[in-house]
């Protein structure tokens, strides 16, 4: 059964099927309940699962991470959603000291089963603050782990998959493309989360990307077949752990890599990928590793942000490079 | 610092915090006249107007008993830790009766957040002592039994706080709370003076109460935090900060174990019934140095410790209990044996410890194993099997 959903509905449907499955499924954040989200993502699930499945949190990121974990050790599964990227911060220390070490600490006896729901990235003209991308915290501390969706079936899928994990999940919602839409199939067995797709097939060099820059990148992707290149797009879906095995096997074919995301460059996953690409490919590849990214700068004002995401030009301009060199 | 009335006068940055420490007339600046005491630092039992305390004599004994035992087991510890024994220890000195009193306000139901000094609570509620010198020796990281009652220690201060409000929470939703039945249950949680000063445990406070969480905070405001004093992490007595978050404070005597007891009893009762959240400030004081790291004559006045030395804990209700005729040198020198045995138990465990295996936390960092991670195991286990050969 196919529907043409936004990826917004598609995780409202998501959420919905998550709570009906399973009693121990809470949802909490700040203007979740009645209000359905700042993005409507939760609409209408207070009114259909109650004020203690959907919990309407007091402005504290902290308070809700750290009641989560509290609830995690109870048995449940909070699913809590952060309003902005750069909102989760004050709750960062929960994140990075408890969440993400429960486990290990405690033998294997506390499992938290927590996904942290994030809208990141740019390109809607929003306020500081609003537009971060900080992926690259959370896939550099161990116990976590790191998905982002690209596209509505996905986000259907995934958001399930990541409630049903016992391990803590980072989920990072693209909001530039929440009103994006695209089929999702309600019935065919999805692919497992921590799996890489090959969005789009090509021979000469490979995009890797995920969130908000694969749709970039397919564009890309479709300007450079007009010009006579043929231009693989791998979307990484899981950004920790990441699945080399997909990438090196379309790398192995193209000989040739590009990373693209909106997070800054340095130290961004862009360069793990580069570091593990030349340790394990490195009589391969044709061409070094090239990475297209924010700039090193603070996100800027939202009028200027066009000049610093990646592009379609400026990753054209690098698979010419990456294809010269 | 200047000594004045065998208080200290502090300031920092040219604010004075006016003194702390003993003060004329035998209160501690921070202690309320509304204190409650059950037992006088003489040993006398005094009434209070809203509580009593309802245990048998042969509590107070079981009790007296405790405190005797935990005291001895921290003393061990800490030898242990100069003998290299332990990588750290925090010493409980001083804080037994807050620590017995409140552990024997739990039920079996009932779920308890600690701190990482609450080695007596952990004592009182059947939590093997193995288990805490396990982590401060670093074998493990705390995995220990019991973990259903006795949580974690938690090192980052105040986390807990909100651990114990959500769980307290997932009570509610489980419907185990203001049943009036055996059913209901509580969590308490144990924080000091020094979190109160905490982004975390003031959300907590916030969480509980929008909620009406069945969480009792317990604060053991023991006068330091490492070396700062109370008074440079409030400017009004901790109980009192409650009332603005909209649930009940009370302070109480923290050296008193009857006082304490009864607090907490009604604490979680109230809780348990569904009443909501308590703060209980128990008003003690840190006889020892924040742990073995640490160097108190640094920063405080030993004519301070010297005046709680006459509010100890333990000496107090044994003048009760000698007085009363219900205990004798006898059963004194039996419980000192029984502790001698302890120390004995406690030298002869630590060293049957055994190391966590690299193994054992590769497996465990997830629920569900990553193919990198396993990547990096097998690359650990190859090093290690050419490192023995």
């Amino acid at each position: 059964m196919n529907e043409s959903l936004t990826m917004a509905k598609a995780l409202n449907r998501g959420l919905r099927r998550a709570l009906q499955a399973d009693p121990k499924v809470l949802l909490a954040g700040e203007d979740i309940g009645k209000l359905g989200g700042v993005f409507r993502i939760t609409e209408g699930l207070q009114a259909e699962f109650g004020e203690n499945r959907v919990i309407d949190s007091p402005l504290a990121e902290s308070g809700i991470i750290g009641t989560a974990v509290g609830l995690c050790m109870r048995g449940y599964r909070p699913v809590v959603e952060i309003q902005f990227d750069g909102f989760v911060f004050p709750g960062f220390a929960q994140i990075v000291t408890q969440v993400a070490k429960f486990h290990m600490r405690t033998g294997g006896q506390t499992p938290m089963p927590m996904v942290i729901r994030i809208p990141f990235g740019g390109g809607i003209g929003a306020i500081e603050h609003h537009s971060e991308s900080p992926e690259a915290y959370f896939a550099h501390t161990p116990g976590l782990k790191v998905v982002s969706c690209a596209n509505a079936n996905d986000a259907y899928w995934m958001i399930q998959q990541a409630i049903q994990s016992d391990d803590p999940v980072v989920f990072l919602e693209p909001k530039r493309r929440y009103h994006v839409k695209d089929l999702v199939n309600f019935t065919s067995r999805p692919a497992p989360m921590h799996q890489a797709a090959i969005t789009r097939y090509g021979t000469d060099a490979t995009l890797l990307c995920y969130g908000p820059m694969v749709k970039t990148c397919l564009d890309a992707a479709a300007v450079a077949a007009e010009e006579g290149t043929s231009l693989e797009v791998v979307d990484l879906r899981t950004i920790s752990p990441i699945d080399w095995v997909t990438i090196q096997s379309s790398v192995r074919r193209t000989k040739r890599a590009i990373v693209v995301h909106e997070a800054p460059k340095t130290l961004g996953i862009g360069s793990e990928i580069a570091a593990k690409l030349h340790e394990d490919l490195f009589y391969v590849m044709e061409s070094p590793v090239m990475r297209v990214a924010g700039y090193d700068m603070p996100y800027p004002p939202a009028r200027v942000e066009g000049e610093y995401l990646p592009s379609v030009d400026r990753i054209l301009d690098t698979v010419d490079q990456s294809l010269a060199y | 610092m200047s000594l004045s009335d065998g208080g200290t006068s502090i300031s920092y940055a040219g604010v004075s915090y006016g003194y702390v420490g003993w003060q004329k007339g035998g209160r501690v600046r921070g202690q309320s006249h509304d204190m409650v005491q059950l037992l006088t630092p003489e040993g006398e039992r005094v009434d209070n107007d809203d509580f009593e305390f309802t245990g048998t004599t042969d509590d107070l004994v079981g009790y007296l008993r405790d405190m005797i035992l935990a005291r001895r087991f921290d003393a061990e510890a800490t030898a242990l830790q100069r003998h290299g024994e332990l990588g750290l220890w925090s010493p409980l000195l001083g804080q037994e009766a807050a620590q017995v009193g409140s552990a024997h306000a739990m039920r079996p139901a009932d779920v308890v957040f600690p701190s990482y000094r609450e080695h007596a609570v952990a004592m009182v509620l059947g939590v093997p002592l193995a288990n805490l010198l396990g982590l401060f020796r670093g074998v493990n990281g705390g995995d220990w039994e019991k973990l259903e009652t006795f949580k974690n220690y938690q090192i980052v201060i105040g986390c807990q706080a909100l651990h114990a409000t959500g769980y307290a929470m997932g009570l509610q939703f489980d419907g185990v709370v203001g049943t009036g039945t055996d059913k209901d249950a509580a969590v308490i949680v144990y924080h000091g003076d020094g979190a109160s000063s905490q982004g975390d445990v003031n959300e907590a406070y916030v969480f509980a109460a929008s909620y009406n969480a069945p969480v009792v905070f317990f604060c053991q405001n023991n006068q330091w935090a490492i070396s700062e004093p109370i008074a440079l992490q409030s400017r009004i007595p901790l109980f009192e900060r409650a009332r603005g978050f909209g649930f009940p404070g009370v302070q109480v005597d923290g050296n008193d174990v009857l006082a304490v007891k009864a607090v907490t009893d009604w604490a979680m009762e109230r809780a348990r019934a569904g009443e909501g959240p308590t703060f209980i400030e128990a008003f003690t004081y840190r006889m020892g140095a924040h742990t073995t790291s640490d160097d108190p004559t640094k920063y405080r006045a030993s004519v301070e410790e010297e005046a709680w030395r006459g509010r100890d804990p333990i000496l107090r209700l044994t003048r009760y209990l000698e007085r009363e005729g219900v205990i004798d040198d006898a059963w004194l020198a039996a419980v000192d044996e029984e502790a001698k045995q302890l120390g004995v138990d406690v030298r002869a465990t630590i060293k049957r410890l055994e190391d966590v295996t690299m193994d054992k936390l590769f497996e465990t960092v997830y629920a569900e194993p990553t193919v990198a991670l396993e990547a990096q195991r097998r690359e650990y286990a190859e090093y290690a099997a050419g490192e023995d050969a």
